[in-house]
This record gives structure tokens, sequence and C-alpha cells, in this order.
């Protein structure tokens, strides 16, 4: 009955732009990932039985006026690697229809929102890691008056995609959130430069209490509020939740209350810019299933405090993530100019950008606690108050400089301390310390061709962990559609000497307008791979992978 | 299985349809999200315009390399560009809450003089099918869709300021 119900659905949808009422439009991609990978006994790497993988996805969203609808397509046959083992089949992932105008905006079906900076509710895809938290069920969103936006959500959250069909969690997710911008009331706030709005949010779920030892709350409610002021050049945002009684898995069944806090201020002109950030977290863990591990079912999003990183090494090899339970973090940014036409600066100017970022372990009080108590409230926490454990520290500079019209370059020594004992990356015990300096060159050979060159070398302090790495890319492009690569990376320094492996890998791609096409072959090492502060661990492998994407 | 045959005869009879039709159904406009400005302030994606003048609107992030240098080149000439054509370029920024903080702070250091709006959940994005970043899109004077490029090379602002001088002349 379901199934005819989504057919019948989808049949509606496409039909619409045939129907002669107004045209209407279309817009969507297409995306296809596909590994033929071989065996490789020196990285561990196996050829699944079926040989080869791919992944698809086809998305169609269709509007007309206010009337709007869509679709996704997905196949994993079979799933590429690192993807969750339970994705597999080809079938409808995704589907929506809603209508909008000024006032109203109602959605039914699955869809992706998110409120404030989304520690309590934040539901989003992200595909390169096979994450994907949609909703399913129904939003409406509401401007009654100016200044004034009412987000209201109701439904369950996606799980996974089995046979073909999308698995949702056994909680209901409930949620509001009210903004107001207090410009739109206060005309003259505006002129003078002030900017303010505040919000607040409520995020409830319910779960039926499923545990023989425990009587669990089987609702449990969410709430913070929050504000983002300006004043001209200068920004002060933050964020408060508080979260109620939620034993889980992931707190060990704790009856604490959970609490998070976020700041982010900052200072900008032209040639600069200052940023400081804190965070502190405290059992904040808050998912659509108590019993859920991993990246399954996160109601809330707790972003890591430290920079993305883009250069292989530095990003893949000791990437932090946030820590739910717990964790007091800071970050500071300063991007500067040099101006040009000076000594220091050459002739276009020079742009250093300076990052620090660091998380340390919040402290627990448990004097005057009983563990054993019925309770279960088994310590006691302050926002901000954080021990001496270091899990995190990351300084980093990067200068960047042209020189003439064809040569430009960039220099990056970034010093990491990573808490493996937290993280568990690998098996090395205790704090990793390590130096990266990475140099990146690009030389515009003509109006079309260039050429980018990087070296990055990663020492660890002592050869702790996997020792010593180096990676050198080279990259020819030809504009508007044509690159060529070569990566080698090199586990030179292993402390350990079979395990000094090289993976070297050689991509090719090509783009007609919105249409990408990229071929790669080669050796990929293991190891985490990052967007966002969420984490996906993908497996070594060797072999082909070829994706396609195209927009409409 | 089912599925799939169904999606095969929808799609064929979609391109049947499509190519009896003279104006095509594509995204021909830019679809309206609510998305905030540097300000703070809620701006509709479908009411954007430039007075009849072109649009570039720039998908990026703080952390692509790619990104940022398309949107570094292109500021280099980006005086000479508006002066000529009227060009306004959008930087649509889909950091999310993690590194939405840094875009204000990066923008201004760089002094660029792009709108800045700000797409972390990604909403936008997906309306308008964009797949990875960096993805860059011409919009003419009458809010038609008339040009998309998902990449950046070096050279690659040539090709772009051709089809948007194209669209003035």
């Amino acid at each position: 009955m379901k199934r005819l119900k989504l057919k019948q659905f989808v049949f509606l949808f496409l039909l619409i732009p045939f129907s002669g009422f107004g045209q209407g439009s279309i817009s969507g991609n297409i995306e296809t990932i596909y590994q033929y990978l071989i065996t490789d006994t020196l990285i561990g790497a196996n050829q699944p039985a079926e040989k080869s993988l791919v992944n698809s996805y086809a998305n169609i969203n269709y509007r007309n006026q206010g009337f709007k609808a869509g679709v996704r397509m997905e196949s994993y046959l079979p799933r590429i690697l690192g993807y969750p083992d339970r994705f597999d089949g080809s079938g409808l992932g995704y589907r929506y229809f809603g209508y909008e105008n000024d006032i109203v905006d109602v959605t039914f079906g699955n869809f992706y929102d998110q409120f404030g900076s989304g520690l309590i509710f934040r539901s989003y895809e992200d595909r390169a890691l096979g994450f994907d938290n949609m909703m399913n069920g129904f939003r409406i969103k509401i401007k009654p008056y100016k200044g004034i936006a009412i987000r209201t959500v109701y439904g369950r959250q996606r799980f996974s995609f089995t046979n073909g069909q999308n698995v949702y969690s056994p909680a209901l997710v409930r949620a509001i959130d009210a903004e107001f911008n207090l410009n739109e009331w206060f005309p003259k706030m505006e002129e003078k430069g002030y900017r303010l709005n505040v919000a607040g949010s409520f995020v409830s779920k319910y779960q039926r209490d499923n545990n023989p030892e425990f009587i669990l709350p089987e609702n449990t409610g969410s709430y913070g509020g929050r504000f983002d002021f300006g004043f001209k050049k200068f920004f002060l945002n933050a964020e408060y939740v508080i979260k109620e009684q939620d034993p889980s898995q992931d707190n060990g069944y704790i009856y604490n209350y959970g609490k998070g806090i976020l700041i982010n201020t900052g200072y900008s002109q032209k040639g600069f810019g200052v940023l400081l950030s804190a965070k502190s977290i405290d059992n904040m863990s808050f998912r659509s299933d108590r019993d859920a591990a991993l990246q399954d079912l996160q109601i809330g999003f707790i972003p890591p405090l430290t920079k993305t990183h883009t250069y292989n090494l530095v990003a893949t090899l000791y990437p932090y993530a946030s820590q739910p339970n717990g964790e007091v973090a800071f970050q500071a940014d300063v991007f500067y100019k040099i101006k040009k036409g000076t000594k220091l600066g050459g002739k276009y100017g020079t742009d250093i950008a300076l990052n620090f970022s660091t998380a340390y372990e919040p402290i627990q009080r448990t004097s005057g606690i009983s563990p054993n108590d019925s309770s279960r409230v088994t310590y006691e926490s302050t926002i901000f108050d954080k021990s001496s454990l270091i899990y995190w520290r990351d300084i980093n500079v990067t200068i960047e400089r042209k020189f003439n019209k064809k040569l430009k370059m960039k220099y990056n020594y970034f010093n990491l301390v990573f808490n493996n004992d937290i993280m568990k990356l690998t098996n090395a015990k205790g704090i990793i310390r390590s130096h990266i300096g990475v140099v990146e060159t690009e030389y515009k050979i003509n109006r079309t061709n260039s050429v980018r060159l990087e070296l990055q070398g990663l020492w660890t302090v002592d050869q702790k962990d996997r020792g010593n790495w180096a990676t050198a890319l080279v990259e020819y492009s030809i504009s508007p559609d044509w690159f060529f690569s070569l990566v080698f990376q090199s586990n030179y320094g292993n402390p350990i000497e079979e395990d000094r492996i090289n993976y070297p890998i050689a991509i090719v791609g090509k783009i007609w307008g919105a249409t990408r096409l990229q071929v790669g072959y080669g050796r990929q090492n293991e190891g985490l791979f990052c967007v966002g502060g969420v984490c996906r661990f993908v497996p070594a492998s060797n072999g082909l992978t070829v994706s396609f994407s195209h927009s409409f | 299985m089912k599925k799939i045959v169904l999606l095969v005869i929808v799609l064929s009879s979609v391109a049947i349809g499509f190519s009896q039709e003279e104006k095509s159904i594509f995204n021909s406009t830019v679809p309206g999200v609510d998305l905030k400005d540097a300000n703070g302030k809620t701006i509709n994606t479908a009411s954007i315009s430039n007075d009849g003048n072109p649009i570039i609107i720039s998908f990026w992030a703080t952390w692509c390399s790619p990104c940022k240098k398309e949107l570094n080149t292109i500021h280099d000439e980006y005086i000479d560009w508006v002066e000529e054509t009227g060009v306004k370029l959008i930087a649509v920024s889909v950091d999310d809450e993690r590194t939405k903080s840094r875009v204000t702070p990066y923008v201004d250091s760089k002094g660029w003089e792009y709108e800045i709006l700000f797409d972390p959940n990604g909403e936008f994005k997906r309306a308008m099918g964009v797949n990875n970043v960096p993805h860059t899109f011409v919009i003419d004077g009458e809010g038609n869709i008339v040009y998309s490029h998902n990449n950046y090379a070096p050279g690659d602002e040539v090709k772009l300021y051709e089809v948007i001088l194209g669209l003035t002349e």
C-alpha cells in the first residue's frame, strides 16, 4: 500500500508539466560514482565479490508558481567503499511536495532544515560522506508579520536506505523555531548601523521506553535561545541550549541534563579580519534513537571549532571531530593583507592568515554525588570549566603572495596536537604531535594553460604513530574544460619498515559547463574522510574511480 | 526494478515532451529560497535583480581553494567588469556552522565588493542543482539562467566574461 502511494505520487508530480496549466520549471542533477577495485595485499585491500561498485543519484525538482515538488532516485549497486553497509538497492530516497506564498510555506514528505547553529536541530545531507538525516513528515513556515519567521517540523529521520527503501528513526521528532528580526521593527536602528536578530527554538523527541532495566523518559525536550548582534563591522552571536534527561548509549544511560553554548565574535575592515569563537558542550549527544551510534540519527549538530583544511596530509591524517559528551573549545582567526606597493607586500600585496584552535576535556565534579544513587545524575559541571587534559590543538599560518602575472606562491605551516586516546584513530597511545609544511606554486603559462604544484610534508614528533609522510601533487589545467593531476603520497618515515607504503594516483577530468567527468586510478590510503565535522572511515583501496555529475 | 522502468518511461516522456515545446521547461529562472545576507537580513533568491543587467551567482566556501581563487581573480577585474557591463556578482557561501563565521572576516580582508549570501544547510544549493563547489551561474537581464560552469581553472574567468559581454552587447 505504501509503495503504491509513492508511485502515484511520482506520476502525479511528473505529469503536471504536461497538463497544460502553465509552464513551471524543472531543475536537478545527476551524479554517479563508479569503482572498479583490485586486490592489493600491501595495503590490505581486497577486491569485492562484485568487482565493481556504483552509487548513483538523480534529483529532480519541479516548481510552478507557488507549487513545488521533487524526487531523488538513489542506487547502491552495490555501495562504494566506505559507505554504511546497510545501504543497498535502488529506489526513491527522497520525495516531497509543497506550496509557498509570501506568508506560508508548507512541505510534505522529505525535507532538510536547520535551527540556528544547528546545536539542537539540523537535518542535512552530505553525500560525499553517505550522511543523510533528512526528515520525513511535514514542515510549515509562517511569516505572520514583518520581521517574524516561525518554522515547525514534525517527522522521523532517515536512518538507512535498505532494499531500495528508506528506513526511518524509531523516535518522532517535533520542533518549532521562532525568529525575530528587530531591524524590521525599528528602522532607525539600522540607520545607525545596528543589527539584531533574536530567536528561540524547542525540539522534542518521543521514543517508547524499550529498556527493561531503567524507567526511561519517553519524551525528551531540548530548547535554546540565540541572538545575532552587529554594529557596523563588528558582530557577536551566541546560542545557548539545554537538553532534558536523555539516557542513551552515548552517555551511558545517565539522567543528567545536557547543555551547550557557542559564541562567535569578530571585526573586519578592508584588508583585515579577526574572529574569536568559543564552545562548551556537556552531554549533548541528541539522537532520534537512544541506542544509535557513530553518525546515525543525530538530531543536533555540534560543529567542531577547527579550520577545515584542504591539503591532503593535514586534512586526512589527524582530523578532529566534536565530542558530544563534553568538550571546551576555542578558536581564533586573523586575516591580514599587507598593502600592495610596500616592501613586504610586493606589487600585488601579500595575504596572511593565522588560525589557532584548541579543545579540552571538561571538568565533571563528582564530590557529594553517589554514583549508585537512584537519580543516576552522575556529575555536576559548569560551562567553560575545563581540565588540563588537551584533546586537540592546531596552530597554523598561511602566507600567499602573487609575484607577477604568472606566478603565485602559498606557504603553509601547521602544528598539530592530537589526543589519540580520545580520538582513537590508530593504535598509538597518548598525544601525537606533528609539524606539517606545504608549499603551493601556481604558474600560468598563458591565457588558458596553467600548472599547479603542491609539496607537503608531515613529521610526527619522535616518529610517533605512523611517522613521517610526504605528498607531491602536479596539476595541469586547460581552461575551461580539462585537468590532469598526479598525486604521489608516501609514508616514507613509518617506524615499521614494511609499512613504508607509497600511494600514487592519476586523475583526469573533463568539464562541459555543468557536466563533469573525472577518472582516477591508483592506490588510496585508508583514513578518515571528514566534511563539516562529520567523518567517515574509508578503507584502503586500489583501482579505478569514475565520477560523473551533471546539473540541469 | 519496477521503479527503474517507471523512471525510464517517465524521463523519456519528459524528454519527448520538451522536444515539442519551444520554450524549455528546464530551470530557466532562479528558484526562491530564503537566505540571510551579511547583515542578517532575509533575502528571497527569486527576488534577486540587477536593473536589467546580468548577474553572476557563484557558489563557494571558505574551505574551497579553487572557489577562492576564482573569486579573488574576478575581484582583480571586477571594477572594470561592473563599469563595462553593469554586472553584479552574488557569492553564495555554502559554509556550514563550522566555518560560517569565517566568511565575513575573510571577505572583508580580501576587500571583495560582492553581495554575500549564506546557505549553511545547502537549501539553495539543492534547489539550483549544484553537486559541488565551485559552481558559477550567469543570469541575464530577464532573470534567465544562461550559463553554468562547475569547476575553476585559471583562465575560466575569461570565458565567463565573454558570456557576460555577449549579454550586454
